[in-house]
């Protein structure tokens, strides 16, 4: 059966194809954009704002981590609590949502598409099953590969072509979408209760964090990826980092992309932008990364926006939330992934009282406001370790408005004017910028406009928000609960979301790469692989794979190997 | 005869995945390689409940498949305040169902976790759990504590394939190059094999974990000459130990959780880990039981935010054990109907509880028999989960495996068919009778 939706004067900005609030009219058959229908349902805009659906480019929203944190935190699991409705399961967390109410919440702010950023690949099946019971959204996850010892041998013998085809095994066994790179070499060293910054040794392994970066872009670009390596850099949260930040990025400069895109992805980067040698003398260094990504073309990079408020810590990094329980004294988990990677939970509470949360919050605008082209830049907060996702729109609302920031600069610590230059800039985005950093720039830094998704061209999957605001819309207030619940959003030609309450939950499809290797050198990777399974993991190699029944609604993108 | 390689064991949490088997006309004949003594017991098979049974003037009835699901659907329809128990040895898959059941019914779920590590839970929702997977413990570990748990008996292969026999990278000579230390309130066969044996006296946990924490912090002048039966002496050595590991694990069992002190003991031993983190690398790690108890609180957890005891009655899930564990809604006499799935209550709830339970009317599913069945109303069997269908579990470390099919059965259902069919004539009974 033929399903037709119209949705007439729409207002519409769709930065890949152009279109910058252009009233016109959008045609849907089938679940896609297509150039006319014939007897369709009608949706009336009514000149509100339209965009393609949102894409999220990093946040933790399923998996070992992101449950320890629900399991560690009744606390937070009681905040949000609603009802079951016909519709919707019932719903709990602000920090850590269940499963559910992320897909819900996201669908209701106009998303569509996530990206789960940290897999360890031994528990894959966990993400995977975590995936399916969050309703609605489009999703991929990006497995961790950087601390595994496989990784470590090909690049201790500078094997590229064998490490390539270890990505291409790994990514097809966890069923993930590319290369996650997490404190490289430090993460290893955690497993002894160590860290590493770029140069030092990773102990026994004879190697540097800069090798395992280097080494897994190049083996990355044998195949045509669609997203590039995605980079959280070592030494995450520590004063003084910015310079450790702009010499990874620096690691992978010259070398080629196979596709049209960057080689490098800098994620969460205001964690990474601190000057000062100590939280004494802590300062921003967000104008000394902007400046470097505004002079070059390689990378892009996420935000990591803070929300300030309480909020559940988790990364890979092991050390790094170690430090931070350190510094708070609050609860703390920790997992250790044999042979692969590890991480590490605490709840923080980011206070604009605090000179230094305050700092860490206008990190994150400077970069997104120093940063000239907007197509190097997406929004996140690093759901939920700078704050939780649903605090975007209050993120949007601050980016559009100079007023707002004035009014938050009066109420948190004056750090701000000694410390940043947040105070002193005046640049405000508008709707079509603000569409870059949330679904065009975002598709295409994951590659993901070749599928359908960040864009209203012709054949793109029909995933639209429609938000309850007019093009000339200044307010912050408005414009800030206009991004927060939507008037509508349609996910597959199918309405999920209207005037902000969640009217169907159909299931998402869950994106996976697969590497095309060379079949001899996958063989003789294989070799060494068996052998680490013999000796050294705890389950057995033909028990690793993710199985197919734990993607019930895959979608396949082939990256051929490249000559 | 064909042999099966990799199977995975659906008996203790240690979830053992390199278990060969030899299957002759349908049924697993020979356990080569791979399983304990119990683990095999289980892959050859023993007595089954035969067929779906109703109980009838207080016997118990051979019924058939359709009718015995009939029959469960009705009781929780129709029952104000259920409660659905058990699930620690099934799959996950059955586990989504089953939460999702108890969501719409606005019942009770829970998991045999309240019975045993649910302690645990509530100690890391007050310090958090630094701990790791088993392999890291294989390749890396110089020093093992089991501290209230007997592995020889409960989880036979837990030092073989994880722990102190085990060999790895930094530990290839296996034992020769590593110290584990035993705490318990009596011998056993795995305090014969320790290096150190701590005999605590009973109740004693809580101080000797205190002890141990204030001389890693560097209090020991103030540690008197006995602490909870352990001399002074003894209690230097193995602080000792502990400061000089570079990694160290402790595994602890029922044997904590459940003496005096409860999950008190377990935060205790969490911060006493927390200590000796100061020297080396440390991690905890209870010794779950069931080979899917971890696995149920983590599908609970993502579904509801809670990892068991959800009390679903005010639509949103309500968690607070004490208020609305099983044995809690049980002892006050709450529950009016309840589903038992997959665990034992009749052989492990306190008596109290279970008389209540031996009232009300109650729906076991399982494959095999067992004292809950002296009192169940419905019973139906189902098909064994890793021997005669697949499915999700998650091992003690929380590292996700899927059983295998090992052998078919033309007669038995799933767990999680079953689940899904009782909740179809839930749906249908509400739509007819209206209600939810």
């Amino acid at each position: 059966m033929t399903e037709e939706l119209l949705i007439k004067n729409a207002v519409v900005y769709d930065p890949i194809n152009g279109v910058r609030g252009e009233r016109k009219d959008i045609c849907i058959r089938d679940g896609k954009i297509v150039a006319s229908v014939r007897n369709p349902k009608v949706i009336d805009a009514g000149g509100r704002v339209v965009m393609p659906g949102g894409v999220d480019v990093h946040a933790h929203i399923a998996g070992g981590k992101v449950n320890s944190g629900r399991l560690m935190r009744p606390e937070d699991g009681r905040k949000g609590r609603e009802p079951k409705t016909k519709v919707c399961r019932a719903q709990s967390g602000y920090s850590v949502p269940n499963t559910f109410t992320t897909g819900y919440r996201y669908a209701k702010m106009g998303y569509t598409f996530v990206m789960e950023p940290a897999m360890p690949p031994l528990l894959a099946r966990h993400t995977h099953e975590e995936l399916i019971d969050t309703p609605i959204l489009d999703n991929a996850a990006l497995p961790l590969i950087d601390n595994n010892w496989m990784t470590f041998d090909y690049v201790k013998s500078g094997d590229i072509d064998l490490l390539a085809a270890y990505i291409a095994w790994m990514i097809k066994a966890t069923k993930g979408y590319g290369v996650k790179i997490v404190n490289p070499g430090g993460t290893e060293a955690w497993g002894w209760g160590k860290n590493c910054d770029l140069h030092d040794p990773v102990p026994t392994f004879d190697i540097t964090p800069a090798d395992i970066v280097k080494a897994l872009a190049l083996a990355n670009e044998k195949f045509a990826m669609p997203h590039s390596i995605h980079v959280h850099t070592n030494m995450l949260g520590h004063p003084g980092n910015f310079e450790t930040t702009l010499a990874t990025l620096d690691l992978v400069k010259g070398i080629k992309s196979v596709k049209n895109r960057p080689v490098l992805h800098c994620t969460h980067t205001q964690f990474h932008s601190y000057g000062g040698t100590s939280w004494k003398d802590f300062e921003s260094k967000a104008n000394a990364i902007a400046n470097y990504v505004n002079n070059n073309n390689h990378v892009s990079i996420d935000i990591g926006q803070i929300i300030l408020g309480d909020t559940t810590t988790m990364t890979a990094d092991g050390p790094m939330e170690y430090s931070l329980y350190q510094i708070t004294g609050r609860k703390w988990t920790n997992c250790d992934v044999e042979l692969e990677t590890g991480s590490g939970i605490t709840p923080f509470l980011y206070s604009g009282k605090v000179g230094v949360h305050t700092i860490q919050w206008t990190i994150g605008q400077e970069l997104a406001l120093l940063i000239k082209d907007p197509w190097k830049l997406a929004l996140t907060t690093d759901h939920p370790n700078a704050g939780p996702f649903i605090g975007y729109p209050i993120v949007i609302s601050t980016l559009m408005s100079k007023k707002r920031r004035d009014e938050i600069a009066k109420e948190v610590s004056p750090a701000i004017y000694d410390k940043s230059s947040l105070p002193s800039i005046d640049r405000e985005l508008d709707f079509y910028e603000v569409a870059i950093i949330t679904r065009g720039a975002t598709a295409k830094i994951l590659g993901l406009q070749e599928h359908g998704k960040g864009h209203l061209g012709l054949g793109a999957d029909a995933d639209i928000a429609i938000y309850d605001l007019s093009p000339e819309e200044r307010d912050a207030g408005k414009i800030q609960r206009a991004f927060l619940n939507t008037k509508y959003t349609i996910k597959g030609g199918q309405v999920v979301v209207k005037d902000g309450e969640v009217v169907a939950a159909p299931a998402g499809k869950t994106f996976f790469v697969t590497p095309e290797c060379d079949q001899k050198l996958m063989d003789e990777m294989l070799v060494n692989l068996k052998q680490k399974f013999e000796n050294y993991y705890s389950v057995t190699y033909n028990n690793y794979a993710v199985q197919d029944v734990y993607l019930p609604h895959p979608y396949e993108i082939k990256a051929p190997m490249v000559a | 005869m064909a042999e099966v390689t990799d199977v995975v064991c659906s008996l203790c949490g240690c979830v053992c995945d390199d278990i060969v088997v030899e299957v002759e006309n349908n049924a697993v004949t020979k356990v080569k390689r791979g399983a304990c003594s119990v683990g095999k017991a289980k892959l050859l098979g023993h007595h089954r409940i035969k067929a779906p049974m109703m109980r009838v003037n207080g016997e118990l009835k051979e019924i058939s498949y359709d009718d015995a699901i009939k029959k469960a659907a009705e009781i929780l329809a129709h029952a104000r305040r259920p409660l659905l128990y058990g699930w620690s040895s099934t799959v996950c898959e059955a586990d989504r169902v089953g939460v999702e059941l108890a969501e719409y019914l606005g019942g009770v779920v829970d998991n045999t976790a309240t019975v045993c590590h649910g302690p645990s839970v509530l100690a890391i929702q007050d310090v958090g759990l630094p701990s790791c997977t088993l392999g890291q413990i294989k390749n890396r570990a110089d020093i093992i504590i089991y501290w209230g748990s007997n592995p020889t008996a409960a989880h036979a292969n837990h030092m073989k394939r994880y722990s102190y026999i085990s060999k790895g990278f930094w530990t290839a000579e296996g034992k020769k190059d590593k110290k584990m230390v035993v705490v318990d309130v009596r011998e056993t066969k795995t305090s014969k094999m320790a290096d150190v044996f701590v005999q605590v006296k009973p109740g004693g946990d809580y101080p000797v974990f205190s002890a141990l924490r204030a001389i890693l912090r560097g209090q020991a002048e103030i540690i008197p000459d006995e602490v909870g039966g352990v001399p002074k002496a003894k209690l230097l050595e193995v602080a000792e130990m502990m400061k000089k590991a570079k990694f160290g694990i402790i595994f602890f069992g029922m044997g904590v959780t459940h003496s005096r002190g409860r999950q008190n003991n377990i935060v205790n031993a969490i911060q006493l880990t927390r200590a000796a983190h100061l020297y080396g690398k440390w991690s905890i790690m209870p010794m779950r039981g069931h080979y899917n108890v971890t696995g149920f609180n983590q599908v609970c957890t993502w579904q509801t935010g809670f990892p068991y005891s959800v009390d679903f009655s005010r639509g949103y899930a309500w968690y607070n054990p004490g208020e609305t564990s099983s044995t809690d809604l049980l002892a006050r006499g709450e529950a009016d109907a309840a589903l038992i799935i997959a665990s034992d209550p009749g052989a492990h709830f306190p008596g109290e509880a279970l008389r209540h339970l031996a009232k009300i009317p109650t729906v076991m599913i399982d494959p095999f028999p067992n004292p809950t069945m002296e009192f169940a109303d419905v019973v139906i069997p189902v098909a064994i989960s890793g021997i005669e269908c697949e499915g999700g579990v998650y091992r003690m470390d929380n590292v996700p495996l899927r059983l295998r099919k090992v052998i078919d059965t033309d007669y038995y259902i799933p767990d999680e068919k079953i689940v899904e069919r009782i909740f179809d004539e839930v749906r249908a009974i509400k739509a007819k009778e209206g209600g939810v």
